[in-house]
């Protein structure tokens, strides 16, 4: 077993108390350095998503001959940018109505309380929310329920005899 | 012990002390008669380590990336040897987590436990509360079927409501401006590196203090807490009657972790783990998303506040809730025993009693319409009118049936109309079937007159019989 007490025997001369205090300084200040150099690049990889912005990119939904004046149906398209690992998420979805010969409505899926995906009802003409009991007349205005207005619409055109609708993000409350 | 052996364990103690460390940590003297009640911070301890240990193997065959771990976990549950036992061990040991952090909680309440000189470690075990319904929500959504990806959903939306902050937190947690490829792995990470990290980190805060502030003796009605006092006294009672902590009071804290174990690992041979639902196509819409039972309570009450309060509440109510938590150890003095603190018996049972009440309307949710809901049958119907019957059919056609209950069938988001013949005029009917009204939609756009006629004919029918 070595012997600790003649090894701290060979300590030199204590420090004086300003070079202590510059010691402190001094490593505190390296040290925060590093932890920010490290620091900066985490943080800020995380908060990428945030300061990202997303394309907007019409999306071909179908022939307006597929859609029929009246009904509301779900259409399906991709995100604007999907990644290659998505998979079947990179997909999202709208509730498109036809008005007229030329005049479409896509809903966004989102109920407007809380986000969960609103049920299209045919034969009652309304827009029904699972989760807590929302309620949309046919032109998305609120019928009953809890959400605070009208379901949020994403933007339409039609070319080249299709019908498309403008990706977007999220719609948030 | 053969001699080399004992060579190396000296030589082992020399360069470490761990054995000098954890023997004192072992036997340190606690104050006697501690009882059952004190097994719970243990239990909580040894359902987390299961998480670790269960969650370290899960994660050699899950794959976070949001197009495959559907199928990983399809796989993990179906065909990776004890696969199914592991998802269902981790699914319990999180539903027991949950539930002693809360017990442990609660007893560390109502037996004063967090007074004086104790209250930083209920501040740690508040965080480790917290941290825990993290792990929780994110280990859900792990799943990846359909109600893991509205899930997300829905919590973005919630989060939203903050000012100011809110978009950026939404899109923080989306990991973009929607969901996406960089949704899951970004839950994934926080699930098994950022969270855990951080409760091991105050799980260790917690038991250093533990030790530091001894294991707090039981409460006696009329001894008051008084931090100019407490120290003497508690060291003069450790000195008279405390005993060792290993094995005196330990065995009671081996015995109830042991039946810990037993308990998740019998749950999950007898009802495996949650069943995994649709695929995560946020493109398909036939989903009701719901959190696990531990936060069902407050899906619950988000259901059942008035509409305008909605952005206040989700603001709000964990804010006050949580930070209620954080107001408790200012209370640091005086009496600890729960005879002598009727208020405080009083909250805890508020508190249970309100997240039972609300998780059984949850499970229930009368506030959902009934999709599932059945044409009714002809012993209901029980007419051979002709206007009646297409009435009845109307009655589940335009969806009436979806909220409104007709002898046992339908859903129960509107009033119960068994018996609305009794109750409504035809006027009465007619005026609230086209206006609506009482948080039910008009319903003249969707209705002819003929219409009209079959469904009051039908809605006229339902007498008490």
């Amino acid at each position: 077993m070595p012997n600790r007490e003649t090894a701290s025997e060979t300590h030199e001369a204590p420090l004086s108390p300003e070079r202590r205090v510059f010691l402190t300084k001094i490593s505190i200040a390296m040290s925060g350095l590093a932890a920010a150099l490290v620091g900066i690049p985490v943080v800020g990889f995380l908060l990428g998503p945030l300061l990202q912005s997303t394309a907007q990119i019409w999306r071909s939904v179908g022939k307006i001959d597929s859609f029929q004046i009246g009904t509301t149906v779900k259409v399906s398209f991709l995100d604007p940018s999907p990644l290659k690992w998505a998979g079947v998420t990179a997909k999202t979805a709208a509730w498109l109505r036809r008005n007229g010969e030329d005049q479409f409505v896509a809903f966004a899926m989102n109920c407007t309380h809380l986000g969960c995906p609103v049920h299209w009802l045919q034969d009652a003409d309304l827009f029904m929310c699972p989760c807590h009991g929302g309620v949309y007349y046919s032109d998305g205005q609120v019928a009953a329920g809890p959400p605070p207005h009208a379901l949020f619409k994403y933007p339409t055109r039609i070319r080249n005899g299709e019908v498309e609708i403008l990706t977007s993000a999220v719609p948030l409350g | 012990m053969p001699k080399i052996l004992k060579q190396f364990i000296d030589a082992f103690e020399d360069r470490t002390g761990l054995i000098a460390f954890f023997d004192g940590l072992a036997k340190h003297p606690v104050p006697p008669d501690t009882g059952w009640w004190y097994v719970f911070g243990s239990a909580t301890v040894v359902a987390f380590m299961i998480q670790v240990v269960t969650g370290m193997a899960l994660a050699t065959s899950y794959i976070s990336s949001t197009g495959e771990a559907y199928d990983a976990l399809n796989f993990i549950t179906t065909r990776a040897l004890f696969g199914n036992l592991l998802r269902g061990m981790h699914y319990f040991g999180a539903s027991a987590m949950v539930l002693l952090v809360g017990i442990h909680m609660g007893q560390v309440f109502l037996m004063g436990c967090y007074k004086y000189p104790r209250e930083f470690n209920w501040l740690t075990g508040a965080v480790l509360l917290i941290l825990t319904i993290g792990m929780g929500f994110t280990g859900q959504l792990l799943r990846w079927d359909q109600n893991a990806v509205w899930s997300v959903v829905v919590a973005a939306e919630q989060s939203a409501r903050m000012p100011v902050i809110g978009p950026a937190i939404a899109h923080f947690i989306l990991a973009g401006k929607t969901l996406g490829g960089a949704t899951l792995s970004r839950f994934f990470a926080f699930h098994v590196f950022f969270i855990p990290a951080i409760i091991f980190g105050f799980v260790a805060i917690h038991l250093y203090l533990v030790f530091h502030d001894g294991i707090s003796e039981p409460p006696e009605p009329g001894v008051l807490v008084d931090p100019a006092t407490y120290h003497a006294r508690y060291e003069a009672l450790i000195e008279k009657d405390g005993v060792p902590f290993w094995p005196d009071a330990a065995w009671r804290d081996a015995v109830a972790c042991a039946l810990v174990v037993f308990a998740i690992v019998a749950l999950a041979l007898i009802f495996g783990p949650p069943k995994l639902g649709a695929p995560p196509d946020p493109s398909m819409l036939a989903k009701d998303p719901a959190p696990d039972w531990y936060l069902l309570w407050y899906y619950g009450a988000l259901a059942l506040i008035p509409p305008g309060l909605t952005n206040p509440f989700i603001i709000l109510a964990p804010a006050l809730g949580l930070g209620t938590l954080f107001v408790v150890p200012l209370f640091n003095r005086g009496e600890r025993h729960a005879t002598r603190r009727p208020w405080a018996v009083a909250a805890v049972i508020t508190i249970v009693m309100m997240i039972g009440t609300l998780w059984i309307e949850a499970k229930r949710a009368p506030w959902s319409p009934d999709f599932a809901a059945k044409l009714l049958p002809a012993n209901v119907i029980a007419s051979t009118q002709p206007d009646v019957n297409q009435g009845a059919a109307l009655f589940h056609a335009k969806g009436c049936e979806f909220c409104h209950e007709v002898e046992g069938f339908g859903g129960h988001r509107g009033p119960n109309l068994s018996d609305v013949g009794d109750r409504l005029t035809h006027a009465d009917m007619v005026i609230r079937i086209l206006g609506g009204g009482h948080n039910m939609p008009a319903f003249a756009g969707a209705l002819n007159p003929a219409d009209v006629d079959a469904l009051v004919a039908f809605l006229q029918s339902r007498k008490t019989r």
